[in-house]
């Protein structure tokens, strides 16, 4: 019996039996349903083996939508705990386990996800391209991202949880302080999650890089695909630091090292740096690709061409060479002293004026346009003022000495829900009502989607308002619950409902896939919301070679000069397309990561040397495979083309 | 697929270059890596808890040995690529099968010091120092094990499929990978092991 205690729950409580009996049931509902209806075939030969950027796409997106559900619940409970004061609904080890799971999941396995199913689906339609550079290895990244994402999401069932908070600051992640598997499922699952987002970095750098159609030069680009490739330039130099970064530190849990140990020569507080030297970065890789999707959207219904472009491409080349030299503004309270501090307080604030040139670029843009109040559209005005307010706080905590007033208070997490809430949520949101059409054939309810944004961002408000306030006045974050005497409660009700009430907002938008899959007519143009760029120029739904001709690209907007000044987008005749094969082997590696990273986190050598060796053992089949792709032939696509045009 | 014929053979069709920039994109990612480690490195390596210093476990001779049988590696392997851009298939074969053997002396000189270092009582868990000193040479030593395996493995397709734009993009992509390993080796070389032992 030693032998299984590994794998229980270290502080079961009933909702853990719970959700247990729930995955069990989710699960065999699933398997059943798809022997039941015979879709394993087509699971497998459709989605489990696709190399399509836009299928992909699709898959990132569903997960994003699970994991924002797995996050949101984990935010209610957070919520509902601290609604009163000396609340028992969690004790202190689970509340901790569910802020840890709350900031991992929805940073990593949600917004990144959510970010990666836009930049699939839109990156290659919008530069004309027929798929990503290496579309084998985009189905490598995804398989790994999921599965990594799926070994982080069982600790809460199998061996327990990480509890150590999202950014696993050592000593208190190390093997004394953190005695369950939770903070091995940490530094593994995402270990292996990181590896595909590298991937993913490193595909459509080459992608945007050399693959736009002709006449797009880089200063063509639309503002999606560039803020897409500076994130992935930031991923590409970013990521490795964590992969180091996680290695040390599940070597210092397993293998007994001391890089972050307390003793022995190890330094806690160089976890700390590595940690925020990748960290800082990603918070610009969430937010530069939703910069893009604002971009775009706020230029397609204003009815205007985007104001600063120039302006807009080299702030956000500065964005991103400064996002490497913040890092220690996370932690100007941990003894580096007034000169370091000071440095670190100024690159930080001189963030705020590449920042600053955005927000008064879409100001410029909206300025004298015949704006058109559809549902992106919302989200995007939306996010203007609200974020701003998140940057002019972001400004507050980045002076250092006035820091150690905010430091681990509520006030910061009010501050960073601020910007990624309004920033990143509301522009994914945005993004997939806007792209929606494009990737299903469908709009979405336009009532029920204002209804939401609405909703989203009143319950933001009285989320996370109250928080400045409680923070400012002294309540740390992350403590499970406060005495009545502080005078945090009343303040922390308001949070409590308006959590409650952006929980409603999610609900809507299932509801609202669910009402337009059910309702809305399929009968809608390609162009539906009359945008301005190439991803718009092909069919509804999009063939799976994407254009049937290469599109001619020589300004901005080639799709808006198509409409309004004659530019001839096709010039070509149709040439027989080739196209990448299917391949399972980018599922099946995701698997033998999944038993490598599960067998890693529980020790079980035997298994862990086996799927090492399985790993090794598919790369190297890999590359005897011979594989040159196949070939759409001319009547094949002229086939394609005429039953596309003739369904309008 | 389109073959053009006035670039190297590495680089004719669109796939090919794709796949070259692709992988200098993934080296400027294992710089990354490596300037990790140094950076730790560098930040751990007074931190020795009364265990063994640099200055009195480092030895010169194996050091002079991985470093002269690497760095000839890579000269080999460049003649490598020379010779399979002359088409002289039988040559290339030879210079990437020296390189492959170098690697494997490396290794094992490598795989030797590491022997000698844990009996002389600097293993992975006795310090800071130690532990960031064997991940940083680990790391380096562990490319070099998955370089020769992947070289291996080339040399194999190049021998049963002759020099296509396929099999000459992979052995061209190996090279880069080599010299690499060779750049990092040299970092290694002068600021782990000559800055230790001054």
């Amino acid at each position: 019996m030693e032998f299984f205690d590994r794998f229980a729950v270290p502080h079961p409580s009933p909702a853990i039996y719970a959700s247990m009996v729930a995955i069990s049931l989710t699960a065999l509902a699933v398997i059943a349903g798809l022997t039941h209806f015979k879709k394993w075939g087509y699971l497998w030969r459709e989605w489990l083996t696709t190399v399509d950027h836009k299928r992909i796409g699709i898959m990132y997106l569903i997960s994003a939508l699970l994991m924002l559900f797995r996050g949101g619940v984990d935010a209610i409970m957070l919520r509902a705990q601290l609604a009163t004061p000396d609340a028992k609904l969690l004790d202190a080890q689970h509340y901790n386990e569910i802020f840890t799971t709350h900031g991992v999941v929805m940073i990593l396995f949600m917004a990144m996800p959510f970010i990666m199913a836009l930049m699939n689906f839109v990156v290659p339609l919008q530069i004309g391209a027929r798929d990503v550079a290496f579309p084998r290895l985009n189905a490598l990244s995804f398989w790994l991202f999921f599965m990594g994402a799926m070994l982080f999401n069982i600790s809460f069932v199998v061996g327990g949880s990480p509890d150590a908070g999202w950014t696993s600051y050592f000593p208190l992640a190390g093997n004394d302080f953190s005695t369950s598997v939770g903070t091995n499922y940490y530094m593994i699952a995402i270990q292996i999650a990181g590896i595909g987002t590298l991937m993913t970095g490193i595909n459509f750098m080459t992608t945007i890089l050399k693959m736009r159609a002709p006449g797009m030069t880089m200063m063509k680009m639309p503002m999606f695909t560039w803020s897409s490739l500076v994130a992935n330039l930031i991923i590409v130099f970013a990521f490795p630091v964590l992969t180091v970064a996680l290695a040390m530190g599940t070597m210092d849990r397993l293998f007994g090292t001391n890089f972050f140990t307390t003793d022995n020569g190890g330094m806690d507080m160089l976890w700390a740096n590595l940690f925020w030297v990748w960290g800082h970065p990603e918070v610009y890789i969430l937010i530069l690709p939703a910069f893009g999707i604002y971009s775009e959207i706020i230029s397609t219904f204003a009815r205007r061409n985007l104001y600063g472009y120039k302006s807009m491409v080299y702030s956000m080349v500065v964005i991103a060479a400064y996002s490497f030299l913040v890092w220690a503004h996370h932690f100007f309270t941990m003894g580096q002293g007034a000169l370091t501090n000071s440095i670190f307080s100024i690159t930080t604030m001189a963030i705020a004026v590449p920042t600053g040139v955005k927000i008064f670029n879409w100001l410029f843009t909206l300025y004298k346009g015949k704006i058109e109040f559809t549902t992106p559209m919302l989200y995007a005005i939306l996010f203007i003022p609200l974020f701003t307010l998140g940057g002019v706080t972001g400004v507050m905590l980045a002076m250092s000495a006035a820091d150690y007033q905010y430091h681990n208070t509520m006030f910061l997490v009010a501050h960073f829900h601020n910007v990624i809430i309004p920033g990143v949520v509301f522009a994914m949101l945005a993004g997939l009502t806007y792209y929606w059409p494009k990737m299903f054939g469908f709009m979405l309810n336009e009532k029920i989607g204002k209804w939401t944004a609405w909703l989203l961002s009143i319950g933001f408000i009285l989320a996370f308002m109250p928080m400045y306030i409680t923070g400012l006045d002294g309540q740390a974050r992350r403590m499970y619950t406060y005495s009545e005497s502080t005078g945090f409660g009343p303040l922390n009700m308001v949070s409590f409902i308006g959590a409650a009430i952006m929980g409603i907002g999610f609900i809507l938008i299932v509801y609202n896939i669910y009402y337009s899959t059910r309702y809305a007519s399929r009968d809608i143009s390609a162009d539906p919301w009359d945008a301005r760029t190439l991803e718009w120029a092909t069919h509804t739904p999009v063939p799976e070679y994407n254009f049937a001709a290469v599109p001619q690209a020589d300004s901005i907007e080639p799709l808006w000069d198509a409409k309004k000044k004659g530019h001839v987008l096709f010039k070509d005749k149709f040439e027989k397309i080739h196209m990448p094969n299917n391949s399972g082997m980018p599922f099946i590696i995701g698997c033998i990561f999944f038993a490598w990273g599960f067998s890693f986190v529980f020790g079980l050598w035997v298994p862990l040397i086996i799927t090492t060796i399985g790993i090794f053992v598919t790369m190297a089949l890999r590359s005897f495979e011979k594989d040159h792709g196949h070939y759409i032939s001319v009547e094949k696509i002229e086939e394609t083309e005429t039953k596309l045009r003739g369904a309008k | 697929m389109k073959i053009d014929n006035s670039l190297p053979l590495e680089y004719s069709t669109e796939e090919n270059r794709l796949k070259i920039l692709g992988f200098w994109i993934f080296l400027g990612a294992e710089i990354m890596l490596f300037g990790t480690l140094f950076a730790s490195y560098f930040t751990l390596v007074d931190r020795t808890a009364g265990g063994p210093t640099g200055a009195e476990i480092f030895e010169i001779t194996p050091v002079l040995i991985e470093t002269i049988v690497l760095l000839t590696s890579s000269f080999t392997i460049g003649l490598g690529i020379h010779a399979m851009r002359l088409g002289k298939q039988k040559a290339m074969m030879i210079f990437f099968g020296i390189t492959l053997l170098l690697g494997l002396g490396f290794l094992s000189v490598e795989i030797y010091e590491f022997i000698h270092y844990v009996h002389i009582g600097a293993g992975l868990q006795t310090s800071a120092f130690t532990s960031i000193l064997l991940t940083t040479l680990g790391t380096h030593g562990a490319h070099v094990t998955l370089g020769l395996f992947w070289g291996l493995f080339i040399m194999l397709q190049i021998k049963k499929r002759g020099l296509t734009p396929e099999t000459a993009n992979k052995s061209f992509i190996f090279s880069l990978y080599w010299h690499f390993l060779d750049v990092v080796w040299i970092f290694i070389f002068s600021f782990v092991y000559l800055k230790g032992m001054m």
